[in-house]
């Protein structure tokens, strides 16, 4: 009976303080900005979830073996049998050469930036600069470098090479960014040990610091190329908004691409190509984060912690 | 034995000699350099294909008249090459933009880096960095086919939104940088030393106010530059304003509900058709690619700043 008396009189009631943290805990500003908070995150992507399951539901009744059995078409009459073949096609082509023209650049460059350059020099900060600019150059502006330099003045023509290469040089930075991230998180301590036993400079990059960062690189190249892969503008400005209804046969022949197919479904105004271009969205879609879901996969799982 | 003895002295220095330059490791030396040197000359030809082309159009257009011009013409009869209206709806549509993916990015941002416990932000950070990889052919298609028709049925007036508008190439193209924001916003946040958090705590701050008044301003630069590169990615883009946007460029159009080119629409319309090599025509895609060129030129710049500065701070 007296025990409660003297608590309450020798120290701060403990209700009264217990009251004050959960006024705290519940003080209508923090909740409410605690909810506009997450209300951003949820917003955001939930608007971004809807629309992409919109597209799927309005894609559905083209998601079939047409989609990539037949050619497109500019008749709507022959709507019913088109499909966006000579786009995927297109698509593995273009994506191919990237592959084996911008990654090995792109590895190369930044094995140079990160293991050879010596960048207290002016020329070593430039080229670095100079990198870190182009990642921030639009894509169309690789279209007219495209348009001018290598259709035109290297007379490569609007040709499956000629956007490869375009493709190539839009996607070189983030495959530069990548890899040198990857690189200089191999501790020094292996590079020095790999010098003391008698390995060359280039040994010890090829032999231990390349195989570390393997799996940093994987996640930069994919992404790379799964940008390449959703790239429109500069193909629009190469001149590829045609109806082309044969696959690819060489570098140097006619192409067309998904993102660039779909865009040309999307001018037409009758409804069916919206459905056709619905089912397109879903096919590249699905290309695409396949490839992020894999990059993002092997960077969360097999990249070391040192 | 003496011979043998000089013979292996020599062999071993020789082999020192080679180790230091080994035919292999020169080859690779050259083979390197020829590689970092493909974006020098990428940076080149842009500069190249730019510029030629750009001169010949200033020959036929006066500066002045391209700069201060209201009128953007080169399609019709009465020609004008006045840059305003395409620079007028590159800015309307990157204000949009903007409204609304610096408050959903940045908020998303707090949310994650302060409040979302490990395990949701662990599934979270992924998913965004998979929806930043979205072709921007996808939005310019639901933002043609899906958000307008809404934005015209919920328009309390009947002067609603017209088929393609600045307004819904705008909102298509926030919903897009968010995850870039949120992504790079969040990165830098989580840079921001714990310990100046926990002074914050013991100094009997609230969550909102440690996220509001320490947090954000230590990740300001970094924050900047997420914004600054939101900017120059909207100011680029090109598939959502071709898409959605609309064409008018023969005036300024100030109202966001009427459709209006860009400066990378019309480049994507014009050279979508036959234009002929030399004409005018064909010049001013240079032009307006120049222009385009600087402009991004000069975000990239202050971009590339802040991310240095917030790097500098913290690491």
């Amino acid at each position: 009976m007296s025990t409660p008396t003297i608590t309450t009189e020798t120290r701060p009631d403990p209700s009264a303080s217990g009251n004050a943290l959960t006024q705290r805990r519940s003080r209508p500003g923090e909740v409410a900005f605690r909810l506009a908070m997450q209300a951003c995150l949820l917003i955001a992507f939930g608007v971004l979830a809807a629309l992409l399951t919109w597209v799927l539901v309005k894609g559905w009744n083209r998601l079939d073996s047409r989609l990539w059995t037949e050619m497109p078409t500019g008749l709507v009459s022959r709507l019913d049998t088109a499909g966006v073949q000579s786009a995927l096609v297109g698509t593995l082509w273009i994506i191919s050469l990237v592959a084996l023209i911008c990654l090995p650049i792109g590895i190369l460059s930044a094995i140079y930036l990160e293991e050879y350059a010596d960048n207290t020099r002016w020329y070593n900060r430039l080229l670095e600069l100079n990198i870190q600019n182009l990642a921030g150059v639009p894509s169309i502006i690789f279209g007219i470098l495209g348009l001018g330099i290598i259709a035109r003045a290297l007379g490569l023509g609007f040709t499956v090479i000629t956007a490869a290469i375009v493709l190539s040089l839009l996607v070189l930075p983030v495959v530069i960014i990548a890899t040198r991230e990857a690189i200089r998180a191999v501790p020094q301590s292996i590079r020095h040990a790999s010098y003391a036993l008698g390995a060359t400079k280039w040994q010890t990059v090829s032999r231990q610091v390349l195989p570390s960062a393997v799996p940093g690189i994987a996640t930069g190249s994919i992404l790379a190329l799964s940008r390449a892969i959703g790239e429109a503008a500069p193909l629009i400005v190469l001149g590829a908004v045609t109806f082309i209804t044969f696959n690819p046969d060489g570098l140097d022949s006619g192409y067309t691409a998904l993102p660039i197919q779909i865009y040309t479904f999307i001018t037409r105004s009758q409804s069916e190509y919206t459905e056709l271009a619905a089912g397109a969205i879903v096919l590249l879609l699905a290309i695409v984060l396949a490839m992020n879901s894999i990059a993002i996969f092997v960077r969360n799982r097999f990249e070391k912690r040192w | 034995m003496s011979t043998s003895t000089s013979n292996a002295g020599s062999a071993a220095g020789s082999a020192l000699r080679r180790g230091r330059r080994r035919p292999v490791d020169s080859t690779v030396r050259v083979l390197l350099v020829a590689a970092a040197l493909v974006s020098v000359a990428t940076t080149i030809g842009i500069v190249i294909a730019l510029v030629q082309p750009t001169i010949g159009f200033f020959q036929q257009v006066s500066v002045v008249e391209f700069i201060t011009g209201t009128s953007w013409t080169p399609t019709f009869a009465q020609k004008a090459y006045g840059v305003l209206p395409l620079v007028a709806a590159t800015l309307t549509v990157t204000g949009v933009a903007l409204t609304i993916a610096v408050p959903l990015g940045l908020g998303s941002a707090i949310y994650l880096s302060e409040y979302a416990n490990p395990g949701t932000r662990k599934v979270l950070k992924p998913i965004i960095e998979l929806l930043a990889g979205v072709p921007t052919v996808v939005y310019g298609f639901v933002a043609l086919f899906a958000l307008n028709p809404l934005l015209q049925k919920w328009w309390p007036t009947d002067d609603g939104p017209a088929f393609q508008n600045l307004l819904i190439a705008g909102i298509a193209m926030g919903i897009m940088i968010v995850p870039t924001i949120a992504s790079i916003s969040e990165d830098s946040m989580a840079a921001v030393p714990r310990s100046l958090r926990e002074g914050a705590y013991a100094l009997a701050s609230t969550k909102m106010q440690v996220s509001t008044r320490v947090v954000v301003p230590a990740a300001m630069s970094g924050i900047v530059a997420a914004v600054v590169l939101g900017i120059s990615r909207a100011v680029g883009e090109t598939m959502i304003v071709t898409i959605a946007g609309g064409l008018t460029s023969d005036r300024i159009v100030l109202n966001p509900l009427e459709g209006a080119a860009t400066m990378t629409a019309f480049i994507a319309n014009i050279s979508s058709g036959d234009i002929p090599v030399g004409s005018l025509d064909y010049d001013s895609v240079f032009a307006v690619g120049a222009l385009l060129f600087l402009i991004t030129f000069a975000l990239n710049a202050v971009s590339i700043r802040m991310v240095r500065r917030f790097r500098e701070v913290y690491e």
